[in-house]
């Protein structure tokens, strides 16, 4: 098999151990601490209740029988239902995932237009006042908790300033009008765009940008300081100077020549981000209520049901494998290197 | 080591590790005076019989106020230094020691037993550690946290990050030295797996730790505070931490109540910027292509 589909073949086969060992992890992980319906319900039911539930949901049987369903069920996608509010595990994805989506995909276009030319004019810059200035900003990005930089954004342009509002995906009314179409695909902005209503557009994307921004500053910082060594690597690298011997103008030198390779560990960057971005983005929907994947998660926390938990934890676990895999293949198609 | 750091560095990259060093001073004076420096204890609601009150403005007794519950905000602040530093203890030693030994003996020994330890690594290294660290903290302490179940949670669960971390960084130099002329010496001259592993690899496999360690350091408060945010940490009569801290001050933020959000926060963003400052230097003397030498 020629080199490039041998690797994608070996990495995409290589998803199915790692979500299995994952999914597995995680559920012997929850069952360490007893089972789901007592965990969550165990201090408001009678014993005699307590029996009946746990025989209803199946959680009397042995824990092999328990796992070999969990399996299954992970393999239809049926991922069972809550302990606590009775919902489908699937419905909950279905409605709450596209929120997360939209969320997480503002954060990265705000991560890569702020990153890379600022990554960029650091490493133009290199060690003089805009370098350090930028790179102390970089550090800055990491150093503060997203949900921090969150509430500071909301303390100062949604209470002191009023520009933005304080929390939620739309205004109450656009969200019901939205929700009334006949066909939605749960992106509010898309979902908007295609009622044709320029005011909701507006809305949806008035409530997005400081979520947006408290989450994308986080991953721009790790932009900018990719960037700014990679740059600095190639713009000292023998071609450069190569090509700047054959009188190359330094403005294409830096445009052209020294960015494109510099740009190729960014995509591989990009798929560790997501890892990151995801709990990153239950942090920043708690903040700001952006009625995500995030901010379930959180509330099935406070309510102590686990299987909510295991469950959505074993979702993001698998994306993070499938992008992985996903920015895999790009890389490898973009650099040749890459590939086995 | 920090005088050849100082001696390396020259301008901006000076100042920054002074600045760094300075932080983390302040960070670790504060943890060990602060009974001394703090005006309250950590959960301490009235001073002589006479409540602090809820949600008090700056000023009086209360520098930076009260929070909604009636704690002192500046002694909350203070004191939570403490848990901080506990924490960076705990996640640095426990991932230094696994991953150190992991790496050297991937590294050492090779064949099928380093790729599947590098597999796992790689599965690893992808999962996000908030989420690793919040069914960590459900099965140490079922999310009700004393002060050694919040810090284990944190500490364990970033010590699963970061295992895969050292472990990659020692393998990589390990499988380099293991090549070297003196290993092949020692051996000539009928020295034991152990002594070769420990003696001649280790000490010579740990150069680029340094930088690792602070990044661990960082995620280990970040971590411990993201879990505090989202309710899984630490209660307040067990000990103060930043993170849960940030959690009760949100209805405040959209009250326009500043002084319970804004100096936890700065308490984080100080510590992680001053650790940060310090590894990134170190970053840049390790990597030749970044490196400035005083002229």
């Amino acid at each position: 098999m020629p080199g490039l589909a041998r690797y994608l073949t070996v990495r995409f086969l290589l998803i199915f151990p790692t979500v299995f060992a994952l999914v597995t992890a995680v559920f012997f992980l929850m069952r360490l601490t007893g089972d789901p319906v007592t965990n969550a319900l165990g201090d408001r039911l009678t014993p005699e209740q307590l029996r009946q539930r746990l025989h209803q949901a199946g959680y009397d049987r042995p824990l092999l029988v328990q796992y070999l369903e969990f399996l299954k069920g992970v393999a239809t996608g049926d991922l069972g239902r809550t302990a606590t509010d009775n919902r489908s595990i699937a419905d909950l994805l279905g409605s709450y995932g596209t929120a997360t989506l939209e969320l997480a995909v503002y954060a990265l276009v705000i991560a890569l237009i702020v990153g890379l030319p600022l990554g960029r004019l650091a490493a133009y810059y290199r060690d003089r006042a805009p370098d350090v200035v930028l790179r102390l900003f970089a550090i800055l990005a990491y150093a503060t908790p997203v949900f921090f930089v969150g509430l500071l954004l909301k303390l100062v342009f949604s209470v002191w300033l009023d520009w933005f509002p304080v929390a939620g995906r739309a205004s109450t009314g656009v969200q019901l009008q939205l929700a009334h179409r006949s066909s939605v695909t749960g992106i509010f902005l898309l979902d908007a765009l295609r009622s044709g209503d320029g005011a909701a557009v507006l809305d949806v994307l008035h409530h997005a940008v400081l979520p947006s921004v408290a989450l994308g500053l986080l991953v721009a910082g790790i932009f900018l300081r990719l960037v700014r060594t990679n740059l600095i690597g190639t713009l000292s690298a023998g071609y450069v100077t190569a090509a700047r011997s054959r009188g190359v103008p330094e403005r294409r030198l830096r445009d052209r020549h020294a960015t494109r390779p510099a740009l190729v560990p960014v995509i591989t960057l990009l798929g560790l981000q997501v890892a990151g971005l995801l709990g990153g983005a239950v942090l920043t929907e708690t903040t700001f209520e952006w009625k995500g994947l995030g901010f379930e998660l959180a509330h099935y926390l406070t309510a102590r049901d686990f299987v909510a938990v295991q469950a959505l934890v074993a979702v993001f676990a698998v994306v993070v494998a499938v992008t992985n895999f996903l920015v895999d293949a790009v890389a490898a198609l973009v650099d040749p290197r890459v590939r086995y | 080591m920090a005088i050849r750091i100082l001696r390396d560095s020259a301008g901006a990259q000076r100042a920054m590790v002074l600045a760094g060093a300075a932080l983390v001073g302040v960070f670790v004076l504060a943890a060990l005076l602060a009974p001394v420096l703090a005006p309250h204890g950590y959960a301490q609601l009235q001073d002589g019989g006479a409540l602090f009150g809820s949600q008090q403005r700056p000023g009086g007794g209360h520098p930076l106020g009260t929070t909604v519950t009636g704690y002192d905000v500046l002694s909350r602040t203070l004191w939570g230094t403490r848990t901080a530093l506990l924490v960076i203890l705990l996640a640095v030693t426990l991932s230094l020691a696994g991953g150190v030994l992991l790496g050297l003996v991937a590294g050492y020994v090779g064949g099928r037993l380093d790729r599947v330890l590098v597999g796992v690594a790689d599965a690893m290294y992808a999962f996000p550690s908030l989420l690793l660290a919040i069914l960590v903290a459900i099965v140490v302490s079922q999310g009700r946290s004393s002060l050694t179940g919040g810090l284990a949670a944190a500490a364990v669960s970033v010590t699963a990050v970061f295992v895969p971390q050292y472990l990659r960084v020692v393998r990589a130099e390990v499988v380099r030295v293991k090549a070297e002329a003196f290993v092949d010496a020692a051996r000539v001259i009928g020295a034991g797996h152990g002594r070769i592993m420990f003696r001649h690899v280790l000490r010579n496999s740990v150069r680029s730790l340094p930088v690792v360690v602070t990044v661990n350091a960082s995620e280990a408060i970040l971590t411990l505070a993201g879990l505090g945010f989202l309710g899984f940490g630490i209660e307040p009569n067990s000990a103060a931490e930043w993170g849960y801290d940030l959690n009760k001050a949100v209805p405040d933020v959209t009250a326009g109540i500043w002084w319970t959000a804004v100096p936890p926060g700065i308490a984080i963003v100080l510590t992680v910027l001053g650790i940060t400052l310090i590894g990134e230097s170190l970053n840049d003397l390790t990597d030749p292509r970044l490196r400035r030498r005083a002229a």
